[in-house]
C-alpha cells in the first residue's frame, strides 16, 4: 500500500494499454521533432498530425513567430509573476483590448490556460447558495470548476433543452443564481450545442448562460467567433482558449457584464498564477489578426473537415453525429481502440485514443481532428490509413465499397 | 411511479435496468459492488433525479457510500424540496 494505492483502477488500464500487440503508450507520445503545422517525426518516421486541434494551422505562420520572437527579444522570456501581484505587461492589456473589440464585448480577461479560464470564471461567479447547471459531456474543467464552486452542481442531459428546462423547474423557490454552462463544440464528437434553444431556456428562468468556444473559436461563425455568433445567441459570458485554433497557449473570458473587472481581485486561478509570457501574448495578438483576416483559413477547414468525414462514412466507419474539423470513429472495445490507434500511427498517421469514462457514451473512441493546413492528399492518406486497419481489425467490411 | 413503491424499491429497479443480475441490499456500495464508474453514477443520479423528480447537487453525491445513504439522501431532498 502506498499514497498512490488509490489509483490502482486507473494503473491497471494503463499497462493494459502499453502492453497492447504493438506496445506503444498513447500517453507518452513523443514528437522527435515537429516539421509544420500537420507533420511530425517519431522515431525516424514521419507522420501526418490528426489530432493536435491545430484547426487553422497557424502554429508555423510566419509573422506570428516574427511577432513572437520579437516580443521575446523585447520583453524576456517570461513574466515571473502574477498580473494581480506582479503587474501586467502592455501585452495583456493590448490583447484584452482586441478581445473586446473581437466580440464587440465591453471586458475581456486573459488567462494563463484555457483550463484556468474555465476553472476560474465558473467557480468564482457560482458562489454559495448559486447553481450551477452543466451539460453532462461537459469538459473535465469545467467539472474541475464545479468541483472548485461552492455552488449546488446540477448535470442535464447533452445538448437537451428540455432536460434543462426540467431541471431548472425543479430549483424555483431555491435562492440564488443559476448559470448554465455549454460548450460551442463538443471536443470528443466534435458535436456543437442547440445554442438558440438552450438560450431560451435560460432566458425563461432568469438564468446566466456561459459558451465555451475552445473548439469553435476561429471554426465556427462568418467572423470566426464561434457558435454564438453562428447561432445568433447572446451569452453572458464567452470563455475560449488560444491553445487550439489560435496555435500557442492561454485561455479569456468577455463578457458585458457590469462589474466584471472585480473578477480580477476574486478569482483565484487568475490571481495566484504566473501570467502568459510575452511571446506568447504577440503571437495570440498575431493569431487572433490572421483569423480576421483570413476567412479562407476557416473554409479550408471545413472542406478537410467533410472530406474526413466523407471518406470514413463511406469505408463504413461508425462516426459522430455531424461533420466538422473533429472526427471521432466509435469503437466497440478498449482493446480494438488501441489496436486501432497503434495500426493507424504505424500507417503513418497520428490521431487520439479517447477511453471511457472520458467519452461521454462509455464507448473508447479514435479521435482525429484537421487542420485548414492539410493537404487533401494528407486528408485521403489518413482515410487510406484508418480504413485499411478498419479492415485488418474486422471493423469494416473489406468489400463494402466495392459491392456497392 | 407506483404511489406504494417505496424508495427503496424504486432503486432496486433502477439498478437493475443499470447492472442486471446484481443482488442489492441497503449495504451494497454504489460505486465498489454495482461496478460503474464515476460517467455512470453520474448518469444514475440523473435518473434518479428524473424518477423522483428532485435535484441531487453532485457535492452531495461525493458522500454516498452505500445504497442506504442514496436512500436518505433522497428522502431528504423529497421533504425540502417538496415544500419549496
Amino acid at each position: 500500500m502506498s499514497i498512490l494505492s488509490k489509483y490502482q483502477q486507473v494503473s491497471d488500464l494503463h499497462d493494459r494499454i502499453r502492453s497492447a500487440k504493438l506496445g506503444r503508450d498513447p500517453f507518452s507520445v513523443c514528437f522527435d521533432a515537429i516539421h509544420d503545422a500537420t507533420q511530425a517525426e517519431i522515431a525516424g518516421e514521419t507522420v501526418i498530425l490528426l489530432g493536435s486541434n491545430n484547426y487553422l494551422g497557424l502554429t508555423f505562420d510566419r509573422s506570428c513567430i516574427e511577432m513572437a520572437a520579437a516580443a521575446l527579444r523585447g520583453s524576456g522570456t517570461g513574466t515571473t509573476g502574477s498580473r494581480v501581484a506582479n503587474g501586467s505587461y502592455q501585452g495583456h492589456t493590448e490583447l484584452e483590448e482586441r478581445l473586446k473589440a473581437f466580440y464587440g464585448a465591453r471586458h475581456a480577461m486573459v488567462f494563463t490556460t484555457g483550463y484556468q479560464a474555465n476553472l476560474g470564471i465558473i467557480s468564482t461567479l457560482a458562489g454559495r447558495d448559486d447553481h450551477l447547471l452543466l451539460d453532462a459531456d461537459s469538459h473535465a474543467s469545467i467539472y474541475d470548476a464545479a468541483k472548485l464552486s461552492a455552488a449546488q452542481v446540477i448535470r442535464f442531459r447533452h445538448n437537451d433543452p428540455e432536460d434543462l428546462a426540467r431541471r431548472l423547474r425543479r430549483l424555483r423557490g431555491q435562492p440564488g443564481d443559476r448559470l448554465v454552462v455549454v460548450e460551442g463544440i463538443y471536443s470528443m464528437f466534435g458535436d456543437t450545442a442547440p445554442l438558440v434553444e438552450i438560450a431560451a431556456v435560460v432566458r425563461a428562468a432568469g438564468a446566466y448562460l456561459l459558451v465555451d468556444e475552445a473548439h469553435s473559436l476561429g471554426v465556427l461563425g462568418q467572423h470566426g467567433r464561434g457558435l454564438t455568433e453562428a447561432t445568433g445567441v447572446k451569452a453572458d459570458f464567452i470563455v475560449g482558449t488560444f491553445s487550439k485554433s489560435l496555435g500557442a497557449v492561454g485561455g479569456f473570458c468577455v463578457s458585458d457584464i457590469d462589474d466584471f473587472e472585480t473578477l480580477r481581485v476574486a478569482c483565484r486561478p487568475y490571481m495566484f498564477t504566473a501570467s502568459l509570457p510575452p511571446s506568447v501574448v504577440a503571437s495570440v495578438t498575431e493569431a487572433l489578426k490572421q483569423m480576421e483576416t483570413r476567412p479562407d483559413l476557416r473554409s479550408r477547414l471545413h472542406a478537410n473537415g467533410s472530406r474526413l468525414y466523407q471518406g470514413l462514412e463511406k469505408a463504413g466507419f461508425a462516426l459522430g453525429p455531424e461533420a466538422g474539423p473533429i472526427v471521432s470513429v466509435r469503437l466497440p472495445a478498449v482493446e480494438t481502440a488501441i489496436d486501432l490507434w497503434n495500426g493507424v500511427l504505424d500507417n503513418g498517421v497520428y490521431c487520439n485514443l479517447a477511453l471511457p469514462p472520458a467519452t461521454p457514451t462509455g464507448e473508447p473512441l479514435l479521435r482525429a481532428s484537421v487542420s485548414a493546413a492539410h493537404t487533401s492528399e494528407q486528408v485521403d492518406q489518413a482515410i487510406e490509413a484508418i480504413t485499411e486497419q478498419g479492415k485488418l481489425l474486422g471493423l469494416v467490411g473489406s468489400e463494402r465499397v466495392a459491392a456497392e | 411511479m407506483n404511489k406504494n413503491s417505496t424508495t427503496f424499491d424504486v432503486l432496486e429497479e433502477e439498478i437493475k435496468k443499470l447492472a442486471p443480475g446484481r443482488a442489492v441490499s441497503p449495504a451494497t456500495s454504489v460505486t465498489r459492488d454495482l461496478g460503474l464508474d464515476s460517467l455512470a453514477v453520474m448518469n444514475f443520479i440523473m435518473v434518479l433525479e428524473d424518477r423522483f423528480d428532485i435535484s441531487i447537487p453532485m457535492d452531495m453525491i461525493a458522500e454516498i457510500e452505500t445504497l442506504k445513504e442514496l436512500e436518505k439522501v433522497i428522502e431528504t431532498l423529497k421533504v425540502e424540496q417538496d415544500g419549496a
